[in-house]
């Protein structure tokens, strides 16, 4: 019987931690940014059924790149924890601190225990307050850190880049259309510094919108509301569809 | 049965079992005493005396559906409460209004909108009308235990189906058994009289105005007869709750838009006592 190898415990941690941060560079980035209204969620993917951007109560939603297995079950437990917490408190006792916290745990205890292997995943909890200040960004690492953000945070494949692109240009109180158009500035931008054309086609775009009457804040923007987003913004990118003004996103992009 | 109390504070296994997009399924399975028919009942004598809440009334009419109900709780003689609120939406396209003890009911419709709630979030999609009221069938017959110890629970429910875009009505007994009720429904005490009242008012062509009419006349006609029902009150300015949902989703009538509608309906009964004639032949 032969005995095994040692390996000490930083490289054990720094080889998992390599695992994990190669599987979430493989995979397209998403942004995530404030605006005057709420909070805007912009990721590139193709698929329109399945989903990197999702809600998982009244005014917080999710957003994940890396491993769709591994993040779509984070996912579901997390609207089965916000939707538990709320029936048996009060809906105003769901916070997206309370969730970060309990993703936290997972994703730690998943990369410190020797007996799985760790989640390739980099989550973003983000919930709309009544006002631009009291709006939380918490970006969630793989090795189950907390970051706090403020303004704009990316993840992902080249999210260095990206985030810094946009550290750079964001501001506060941007317009929905102008934001937008950051975010697929960004989204657009090569690792090799080229520069590709996102069109609406290969966007998910939601929003956690504070002025929506309705209790749960966030919405997807699809289809020609996006198109026409887009236009406003002034980017190259279009589904080639005509724009009539008609659904309640117009409201939140015309308040310049 | 919080989420959070283990002590490495990772969502314990049930969260993350992929499968259920049902959250009673999941709380059967996590936390089952949270769901209202797994409590166990202490042996009693007779029936428990609780407030009751009456008398809920649906009609469709060409492109929606209106859903109405009283605002009356009683508890044997007494009257418990006099503004209380037993429709409910459901969700953006159904709404559920609910007859029998209230404390047990307003619990119910509760878990009913997060099942839905619930079911929406982790599918991405809403689930079917039928597919709706069908849960609603599970919860009742959850209930039969407490039921049978006089606390039943019966609701109505109406929606919009947006497949074959028409509204749609559901009644329910005690034993959860569904029936799709044509035209119109009631249920509660007074759904005797406001059934009588619906037969002889409800046409095929209402326009949404007159259809909300209909339903306030109905109530009216109900609280005339049965004591558990309260009519609309123009004294402390109480008065039915008025749901509509068509195509556009769900929307309550606002106090004002009823109270028109009750003080014409009032109007109307102090010619003549009785209501709308309906013609012999």
């Amino acid at each position: 019987m032969s005995t095994p190898f040692y390996v000490s415990p930083q490289q054990a941690m720094a080889d998992r931690a390599e695992y994990a941060r190669k599987g979430i560079a493989r995979g397209r980035s998403v942004v995530v940014l404030q605006y005057a209204d709420g909070i805007v969620f912009v990721a590139e993917n193709p698929s329109r059924a399945l989903h990197k951007v999702s809600e998982i109560y009244d005014r917080i939603a999710f957003a994940a790149v890396g491993k769709y297995n591994e993040f779509e079950n984070l996912r579901i437990g997390g609207v089965r924890y916000a939707d538990l917490r709320g029936y048996t408190y009060a809906r105003t006792d769901v916070t997206a601190r309370g969730l970060a916290n309990v993703y936290a745990q997972t994703l730690g205890t998943i990369f410190s225990s020797a007996a799985e292997k760790p989640y390739e995943v980099e989550l973003i909890v983000a919930e709309v307050g009544e006002g631009p200040e009291d709006d939380q960004i918490y970006r969630l690492p793989h090795d189950g850190s907390i970051v706090d953000e403020h303004g704009s945070v990316a993840v992902g494949g080249n999210s260095d880049q990206i985030g810094s692109y946009l550290e750079q240009r964001h501001r506060d109180g941007m317009a929905l259309a102008e934001a937008l158009k950051l975010a697929v500035g960004s989204l657009s931008r090569d690792s090799n510094g080229g520069e590709r054309s996102l069109t609406a086609d290969q966007l998910e775009v939601a929003v956690l919108d504070r002025t929506r009457p309705q209790q749960r804040k966030f919405k997807r923007v699809l289809g020609r509301q996006l198109s026409r987003l887009l236009e406003e913004g002034g980017t190259s990118a279009s589904a080639g569809e005509t724009s009539d003004g008609d659904s309640s996103g117009e409201s939140s992009a015309s308040e310049e | 049965m919080e989420a959070n109390t283990r002590s490495t504070g990772r969502l314990p296994a049930a969260f993350l079992t992929p499968g259920s997009s049902s959250f009673m399924d999941f709380l059967s399975e996590h936390a089952p005493e949270q769901l209202p028919g797994n409590r166990p009942l202490p042996p009693v004598k007779g029936a428990v005396e609780a407030p009751h809440g009456t008398t809920i009334v649906a009609v469709t009419f060409p492109g929606g559906v209106v859903l109405a109900g009283d605002r009356r709780a009683t508890m044997g003689n007494m009257i418990a409460q006099r503004d209380i609120e037993k429709v409910f939406p459901a969700d953006e396209y159904s709404a559920v209004g609910i007859a029998g003890t209230a404390g047990l009911a307003v619990e119910m419709v509760r878990l009913f909108q997060l099942e839905l709630e619930h079911f929406e979030k982790v599918e991405g999609a809403q689930l079917s009308l039928e597919g709706k009221a069908n849960r609603l069938s599970t919860m009742i017959r959850g209930n039969l235990g407490m039921a049978m110890q006089g606390l039943a629970v019966i609701p109505l429910f109406a929606g919009y189906d947006v497949g074959r875009d028409r509204g749609r009505i559901f009644s329910y007994d005690v034993t959860g058994g569904r029936s799709e009720e044509q035209g119109f429904a009631a249920v509660g005490s007074g759904s005797v009289f406001a059934r009588g009242s619906l037969k002889k008012l409800h046409r095929d062509d209402l326009s949404e105005q007159q259809a909300a009419t209909v339903v306030v006349q109905a109530l009216y006609d109900a609280a005339d007869d049965d004591s558990a029902t309260g009519g609309p009150d123009l004294v402390r300015r109480i008065y039915p709750v008025v749901t509509v949902i068509t195509e556009d989703g769900f929307r309550r009538l606002t106090e004002e838009e009823v109270a028109e509608i009750a003080r014409s309906v009032h109007d109307g009964r102090l010619q003549s006592p009785n209501g709308p004639q309906a013609p012999v032949l």
